[in-house]
């Protein structure tokens, strides 16, 4: 029988390469190979949804094996990849196999970024990274009542925003001066301080943690740098993720902030390619950019699969991510980073309104909160090169679908 | 389980018994229905699982919430006065024998 193409990563984005190799006319064998014990599920509801109890983990799974088993993908799971032999072209398996692959995905993704401080391993403290993270957490939260969550970001926000809807006396201790400083500007950010203290969550800015205390080896407080102390007997890490890179580093392939790939997904061995989160992407200009999000997953999946069919299908839309945080949707398309000029349309006050980002007058970003059409009209802006100048999005009866044509 | 038959872009049929309280989107991905993507995990951010909801059952809807009217307005596929997000309809005994059909694109 022929060597399989192997699958390296059961997440949404190999998944993707697996299903993509199929819809590009790829009839051979697939192997994919995952570390948790399940097959692949949706991870964006888990701090959403799941934690809400508003999803089963039925509901989360993407396909039902006999799904996978109509296009003929063979997933294996509870196995992780302890080796590449690129010469060989073949892995090794933590259960002792080794498999001889044809084409080698490597969607390996990331781990939440370990809290470096004393008492980050006692227990009550989670990071929220997968299903199994997500199920200890809600049981966890049951019995909680001071929860603390390190970290203002999406993951952490999100996970403040249920745990405060259940009722739990709640703290988010955010090192930066304001929440989600990393992808959003301060307006945005004043927005969600304010949004998280109505529903009753302390917000601490400007908090850097320097310990965890303990009774017993169970969280009992966290302690500032500045002195303070939170009673805690629930702690969330949401402080970023680190991707999964030591595979590829090991295996000689260029690694620089994540798996470095083209814009086709290919990595510097022209049978491996990378996908997801555990990728940094060489722009054109020959920057690196790592995205985490779903879209990354699945868009460079479906380019990964044609680079394995020795096809070029560039992944070069406009990044887009959302996050769910209370009734407020917030979507997020472009990259802010490197803005001068911030045009803020909309009603503050209403939570409906939308922040655009320009740099040298042109569009970068929008990120929309509970503006689903400006998101999306943003999306098509963005992707297809469409000018929109700060004074037209600043003006409010200037028609912004106008701007497409 | 409530029996909802979705019609491919291809024209296949597939009835899929839906349990209560799934949504048509979850069920559809669980089954490997052609012509659905909901690659946001039914979070309605993403307008990958739009369908047409044959005219009968239409109007027997829960109506659509203004953010799920605003992601259908920027589908990829035709927007009919029938389209709905199936990630937002979720399955209850009155669905029972509902038709559905899926556009021939979603990105």
């Amino acid at each position: 029988m022929n060597a399989p193409i192997v699958i390296v990563g059961a997440g949404q984005s190999g998944l993707q390469v697996a299903e993509s190799l199929r819809s590009e006319g790829y009839d051979g064998p697939i192997l994919l190979v995952g570390d948790e014990p399940c097959l692949p599920y949706h991870r964006p509801p888990l701090s959403k949804a799941y934690l809400a109890g508003e999803a089963d983990e039925a509901q989360l799974t993407i396909r039902a094996p006999a799904a996978l088993a109509k296009k003929q993908i063979e997933c294996v799971t509870g196995v992780s990849v302890v080796a590449i032999d690129r010469e060989a072209r073949a892995v090794h398996l933590s259960d002792g196999r080794t498999q001889a692959y044809a084409g080698l995905v490597l969607a390996t993704g990331s781990r939440a970024r370990p809290l470096p401080v004393p008492g980050a391993d006692l227990a009550g403290v989670f990071a929220l990274r997968t299903l199994d993270d997500t199920r200890r957490i809600a049981t966890a939260l049951e019995a909680a009542r001071t929860v603390v969550v390190i970290g203002g970001g999406f993951i952490g926000l999100e996970f403040a925003a249920v745990a405060a809807k259940q009722g739990k006396q709640v703290t988010v201790l955010e090192a930066a001066d304001r929440l989600m400083a990393r992808v959003v500007a301060p307006p945005v950010s004043d927005f969600y301080a304010r949004l998280h203290r109505d529903h009753g969550v302390a917000v601490e800015l400007g908090a850097q943690v320097a310990g965890l205390d303990g009774v017993a080896g169970r969280v009992s407080a966290v302690s500032t740098a500045d002195g303070r102390r939170f009673a805690a007997d629930l702690v969330i890490v949401g402080i970023g993720i680190v991707p999964n890179t030591e595979l590829a580093e090991a295996a000689g392939l260029t690694c620089e902030r994540g798996i470095v790939v083209d814009e086709c997904a290919r990595t510097t061995d022209t049978q491996i390619v990378a996908s997801g989160d555990c990728t940094a992407r060489r722009l054109p200009g020959g920057a690196l950019l790592r995205l985490e999000s779903v879209q990354n997953a699945v868009e460079q999946g479906k380019s990964a699969a044609a680079a394995l069919m020795g096809r070029e299908r560039p992944f070069a839309a406009a990044p887009w991510f959302w996050s769910d945080q209370y009734d407020v949707k917030l979507q997020m398309v472009g990259l802010s980073a490197g803005y001068d000029e911030v045009v803020i349309r909309g009603e503050v006050e209403a939570r409906r309104f939308s922040v655009f980002y320009f740099r040298a007058g042109a569009l970068i970003a929008i990120d929309a909160i509970n503006e689903a059409g400006v998101h999306m009209l943003g999306r098509k802006l963005l992707d297809k090169g469409h000018r929109l100048a700060p004074e037209q999005a600043r003006d409010p009866h200037f028609e912004l679908a106008s701007a497409l044509t | 389980m409530v029996m909802i038959t979705y019609i491919e872009p291809n024209g296949s049929e597939q009835q899929i018994d839906v349990p209560e309280g799934w949504s048509l989107m979850q069920a559809a991905l669980s089954n490997g229905v052609e012509g659905i993507e909901g690659e946001c995990g039914g979070s309605c951010a993403c307008a990958t699982c739009h369908c047409y909801v044959d005219d009968t059952w239409a109007e027997r809807l829960p109506a659509a919430a203004d953010n799920e009217l605003e992601m259908l307005d920027n589908v990829a596929a035709e927007r009919r006065p029938t389209s709905r997000l199936s990630c937002q309809i979720k399955a209850s005994a009155d669905l029972a024998g509902m038709v559905v059909r899926l556009p021939d694109v979603q990105s």
